[in-house]
């Protein structure tokens, strides 16, 4: 591996904003030249924010899963849905397609990224060498797939703004499905503090 | 494909010429020397295999116009209504800015800001700022508030959802059809249209646009 110089073995920091490879000053108020942003060698306590942020994802991810995100009320008959439910609906009323899509997007996904994030924060940790090439694509996936599990979120809401025939049928959203906008945000966040290039960093400090 | 940087002026600052001649992955920090790409290549990390460079199939020219263009359907897509739903003789339907303010009402005020933000204003903004730096760099020139447009442009890059709305509204359509007439409305087409030109427009690559115009003077 001596062969691929690494950017802070060589004294230089690629501008996380702007990309720009400037020379590092070794100072903590430097600013890339171009576009002005702080630079640094890694994400500012990456592990850390991180750590916070997926635990405080993961416990939102309780009340999401839990409570009911979708009621229907039609001729008086109260039907309320968590997003396990409203997936088994889904497949029972005829479209197992869509109900795999929307478990993928609404439990795997999730599931996947507390999984992935997790592992990536305790291996890069350990600072060990270990799978070094899957973990960093294990993380190119968990940033490409993240915001698809806003989906049942925007079905949920276009349910309620569109199922509006007062006594006859009506579709309300109850707090599940905040917790989970929630849950998807705060996921999108720690899997953009977590910074890959620990991953090849070995036994180094965080900074 | 990638050439590693190997002999690198390791004392100097490296001058504003050389700087855009090396390029950092940024997902595992290696440092290569830049190469032109081909029509079609891409650049991957030898160590961590990331895409470090694309070649750029569009010219400002095309990438302004496919911004108007998305801009254009953008408007279609929220002005008009995304989805009917008939019951009997009642017919019901929405626009986009209908389920954000029904949302808002019905005590889900979280849904509804990010609604706004992730399928109108992250979008809209991302589209205009686009289209603001591109309209300057066709004639050369660096547009007023540059930096800060880019800037905005990497941070909202991520938070622009649209593609995962025509999804849900598939998904909302399907659940629906079991007990109402359901009709899908131009709103609908146009994010589907929309969808194909985000996928273009993620081709673009925020980094390489910073070479478009010149700096003003020399970097301090």
């Amino acid at each position: 591996m001596s062969a691929l110089p690494r950017a802070r073995d060589l004294g230089l920091i690629g501008c996380h904003v702007c990309g720009l490879v400037c020379r590092d000053v070794g100072r903590h108020d430097a600013a890339c030249p171009r576009c002005g942003s702080a630079l640094h060698r890694r994400k500012t306590a990456s592990l850390a924010r991180t750590w916070a942020l997926l635990i405080a994802a993961f416990i939102l991810y309780l009340p999401a899963n839990l409570l009911p995100i979708m009621r229907t009320v039609s001729l008086g008959d109260v039907d309320d849905n968590t997003i396990l439910s409203g997936v088994i609906e889904l497949w029972v009323k005829g479209s197992p397609d869509l109900a795999v899509i929307v478990f993928t997007a609404s439990i795997v996904v999730p599931m996947l990224k507390f999984l992935v994030l997790a592992t990536l924060l305790l291996s890069a940790r350990s600072g060990t060498d270990w799978a070094q090439r899957q973990r960093a694509r294990l993380y190119r996936l968990v940033e490409f797939i993240g915001y698809w599990s806003m989906l049942d979120v925007f079905v949920v809401a276009l349910l309620t703004a569109l199922v509006r025939f007062n006594f006859l049928s009506r579709v309300e959203p109850l707090p599940g499905v905040v917790f989970f906008g929630l849950t998807v945000v705060l996921t999108m966040l720690a899997s953009m503090s977590f910074d890959p290039r620990l991953i090849w960093d070995g036994r180094t400090n965080d900074d | 494909m990638t050439t590693p940087a190997s002999s690198l002026p390791s004392r100097r600052a490296p001058s504003p010429a050389a700087r855009s001649a090396l390029l950092v992955c940024e997902h595992c920090d290696t440092v290569y020397r830049r190469r032109t790409l081909g029509y079609g290549e891409v650049a991957r990390c030898a160590r961590c295999q990331a895409v470090l460079e694309r070649h750029q199939v569009f010219g400002v020219d095309s990438m302004l116009a496919l911004v108007l263009t998305a801009l254009i359907v953008f408007l279609i897509a929220n002005v008009w209504p995304v989805v009917t739903l008939g019951l009997g003789a009642q017919q019901i339907s929405t626009t986009l800015w209908g389920m954000i303010v029904v949302m808002w009402q019905q005590q889900s005020q979280v849904v509804s800001v990010l609604a706004a933000a992730t399928l109108f204003f992250f979008p809209l903004g991302k589209m205009l700022l686009l289209g603001w730096v591109l309209w300057h760099a066709r004639s050369g020139r660096r547009a007023p508030g540059f930096t800060p447009a880019m800037v905005a442009l990497h941070y909202v890059q991520p938070w622009t959802m649209s593609e995962v709305f025509v999804l849900g509204a598939l998904v909302a359509i399907v659940k629906a059809h079991n007990y109402f007439d359901v009709v899908a409305n131009p709103g609908i087409y146009a994010y589907a249209g929309l969808m194909l030109l985000i996928t273009l427009f993620s081709g673009i690559d925020l980094r390489q646009l910073w070479d478009l115009a010149p700096e003003p003077g020399p970097a301090a």
